[in-house]
């Protein structure tokens, strides 16, 4: 029996064959079509399944349809629309009370969630086979791991909010919007970089996403300025600030902290908390690990940052705290990052494979979703599966894009040095060299 | 008759340098919304030296911004409302403290529009006294003009008289990159006329232009900041004996208008650089190298010299200080070396 793509139209493609069995089968266009039917389901309405099912593809098919023969619509009654499901309880500072300990996930976010996070892992690890084969050089700082922070974050946030983080960027860039095509060739320095190659890993920028920021503790004040501009103007519109534990002990956070708290400003000021700052542990850098608790006047969260339902949850919860206009809040995420500190740390010299090994199998963000997807009809084996294929193919569709594209002509080394001024001439390496400066 | 006088006294007003700025300041936050002040005392206090006056009576809370004493933090606000669409102008007390802040204005500011690859621009004014008071000893007497200039990315302008000042902070404010303004306490309370060109609510003083202050012959003098008005001084007192001095007045530190020295040179055959911060990798040390490598160089009679403040951190007594700033006599002193007189 013969599986094709299929195109969803009830949102339900071909139901996993591994606890079923064939009922029958019908030939459409000269394809052998399975019809799968749920052992459980018990359906008498089968008959009339057979009948729709039909109807729908003498419809798809009859009406000259473009799709290839083998997409076929079949309706399933196996998937749950959607499922509840109980959430770590955050750790609360100066807050009554928290975000709801239950989250309502539909088989649509889920997916979508499902594919945005497989999409960051896949990327990550593309982005250092690529470093090993030497298409990436200098900085690149991976986040495999820590998936469930960036795209909870993004579904708990209102598409219309802004973000802004330090160097580990690759994921925050996906989920507000960069291409994995575009990123890879950032990573690779082309020209169809986000940045025309200008930038590298760490200068990626987007609509409402302001990078990708090299130095340690700098963003967070950018942050709050953002927010400042949201305040000013109006907007309800929140700034997502994040940071790592490591740079939470930077002097001019606090400095933020004072100000944001002082202005009200919509800024949820988040703390990456993996446990690891380069190689130094939370322990050996910090007088005290409770990132959330770090302000005595604003109140703070922490997270479980590996379950992206609380992720999302959280971030609902403080961005409605922002835009109340009650001023900033400290949200903590604990999380994980599978790589080292970057690609020149293999990240074991400060913490054991054990460790690592023991996080990948009891909290890896992509198997908690999946598991929870899975355990109540969610989805499917195949469909997720499917999901992965299509992962891998843009992936590696990218990657072919990122060693391939020509990187930036030489004569635009000058470029963008001034924002709308008039061409001017650029020295180079010595007096007889200079390079055009376009805007 | 009585009607043309007024005309007569309202086309040549006179105005200090502070009320310049304020002017300048006061036009544009009514021109653009987005413009807002943000820096320690610029609000209640009318400003710290009292630039800032009466704009927060005028725009309130919102649009003028009194800070805490955190340089890196408010810097670092300014610079993010300035990516997310505003336009700020930061205030630094002194550009003394903007070296707590540094890291924001050249790594967050000067260098994003081309990392961003042409995506992310940043529309800030960093404005502020810059280089020596009075008796105010070495923490609070550094001139940044070398520092600053030195960085892609910025723009650093450096007014000397009114007409400067009110031009070129219309400018920076209306200009769409980082634009550090260079300004001088001492000159803060010094009047000059203002023409009714320059009272015009569209004056604006180009950025990347210099302005010759006098015609001369004989030798090009070049400055930036309090120090023109010295050079103008010492033309007038040479003037007497026959030596006609062309003073440059450079408004702009970066990007530099050599072609503007330039020109001058090659008619006059002989060049002085005046400033008052440290000689070494300083504003003139980078037009001497300039002049080498361009046309001016085969006019040149002499070597070019430079004039500039010791070679030390600022000291506190009156005559260690006065001998640790370029005066009169220095570039008097300078210029018949150079003419060989």
């Amino acid at each position: 029996m013969q599986r094709h793509d299929v195109a969803s139209v009830t949102n339900a493609p071909i139901v996993a064959p591994r606890a079923f069995s064939p009922r029958d089968t019908q030939k459409v266009g000269g394809v052998a079509l399975a019809v799968w039917v749920v052992g459980g389901c018990g359906c008498p309405v089968l008959h009339s399944m057979k009948k729709m099912l039909a109807a729908a593809v003498s419809r798809v098919l009859g009406g000259g349809a473009q799709k290839p023969a083998s997409r076929v619509l079949v309706a399933s009654c196996n998937y749950s629309n959607d499922a509840t499901f109980e959430i770590k309880k955050c750790d609360l500072h100066r807050l009554e009370e928290g975000p709801p300990v239950t989250a309502v996930l539909t088989r649509e976010d889920g997916l979508q969630y499902y594919r945005m996070m497989q999409t960051v892992r896949r990327m990550e690890l593309k982005a250092d086979q690529l470093y090993k084969q030497k298409f990436i050089r200098g900085f690149c700082h991976l986040c495999d791991g820590q998936e469930a922070c960036y795209v909870g974050l993004k579904a708990g946030a209102n598409p219309s909010d802004h973000a802004i983080t330090a160097y580990r960027a690759h994921g925050l860039c996906y989920a507000y919007g960069l291409s994995v095509q575009s990123i890879l060739a950032e990573l690779t320095g082309r020209r169809g970089g986000c940045a025309k190659g200008k930038g590298g890993s760490m200068h990626m920028y987007g609509r409402n996403f302001y990078g990708g920021n090299g130095i340690v503790g700098a963003q967070v004040p950018l942050g709050a300025g953002v927010a400042l501009a949201c305040k000013y103007k109006g907007s309800n519109e929140v700034c997502l600030t994040l940071y790592g534990d490591g740079a939470a002990n930077q002097g001019q956070i606090f400095e933020a902290y004072n100000m944001a708290a002082l202005w009200k400003l919509p800024c949820i000021f988040i703390c990456e908390n993996n446990r690891y700052g380069m190689g130094t542990a939370i322990e050996r850098a910090s007088a005290s690990t409770d990132y959330y608790k770090r302000v005595n006047f604003i109140p703070g969260l922490r997270v479980d940052g590996m379950d992206v339902l609380c992720v999302r949850e959280a971030a609902k919860f403080a961005a409605d705290y922002c835009r109340s206009g009650k001023g900033p809040i400290v949200m903590e995420l604990q999380t994980y990052r599978y790589h080292g500190h970057s690609m020149s740390d293999p990240g074991i010299s400060y913490r054991t494979r054990e460790e690592i090994q023991n996080i990948r199998s009891k909290s890896d963000p992509i198997m908690l979703l999946k598991d929870k997807m899975l355990n109540n009809k969610l989805s499917s084996i195949e469909e997720l599966k499917e999901i992965d294929v299509g992962v891998r193919k843009e992936i590696d569709d990218a990657a072919q894009f990122a060693t391939t594209d020509p990187e930036p002509p030489l004569e635009e080394l000058g470029h963008h040095v001034y924002n709308n001024n008039l061409p001017f001439e650029v020295r180079g390496t010595n007096q007889w060299i200079k390079f055009k400066s376009i805007s | 008759m009585a009607a043309v006088s007024g005309l007569v006294r309202r086309s040549l007003e006179q105005v200090t340098v502070r009320e310049a700025i304020n002017q300048g300041m006061d036009e544009e936050l009514e021109r653009d919304e987005k413009v807002f002040l943000l820096g320690e005392e610029v609000a209640q206090y009318d400003g710290a030296y009292k630039v800032s006056r009466g704009l927060w009576k005028k725009y309130g809370d919102k649009r003028i911004i009194d800070t805490p004493i955190s340089e890196m933090g408010f810097a670092g606000i300014a610079v993010g409302a300035a990516m997310a669409g505003l336009r700020p102008i930061c205030e630094f007390m002194t550009f003394n403290f903007s070296m707590q802040a540094i890291d924001q204005v050249i790594n967050s500011a000067a260098k994003t529009y081309y990392m961003s690859g042409g995506l992310q621009p940043v529309p800030i004014v960093f404005r502020g006294p810059n280089g020596a008071s009075a008796g105010v000893a070495a923490q609070h007497s550094q001139c940044f003009a070398a520092w600053y200039g030195h960085c892609p990315g910025l723009k650093v302008v450096s007014p000397w008289n009114s007409e400067d000042a009110k031009g070129l902070i219309k400018s920076a404010i209306r200009d769409n990159n980082p634009v550090v303004v260079l300004e001088n306490e001492l000159m803060y309370g010094v009047p000059f006329e203002l023409s009714s060109e320059a009272q015009s609510k569209d004056f604006l003083v180009p950025i990347g232009k210099a302005k010759i202050e006098r015609q001369g012959t004989h030798i090009t003098v070049v400055s930036h900041s309090r120090p023109v008005g010295h050079c103008l001084e010492a033309a007038t007192v040479l003037s007497k004996e026959g030596i006609e001095c062309e003073v440059i007045n450079m408004r702009t530190i970066r990007p530099m208008d050599i072609e503007t020295i330039e020109a001058s040179v090659m008619k006059t055959n002989h060049l002085v650089t005046v400033e008052g911060g440290w000689p070494q990798f300083g504003v003139g040390a980078e037009i001497c190298a300039r002049i080498m490598e361009g046309p001016a160089f085969n006019f040149l009679d002499a070597p070019a010299v430079r004039v500039t403040g010791a070679d030390v951190p600022m000291p506190y007594a009156k005559i260690l200080e006065d001998n640790s700033v370029p005066q009169v006599k220095d570039i008097i002193f300078a210029i018949k070396k150079t003419l060989n007189i």
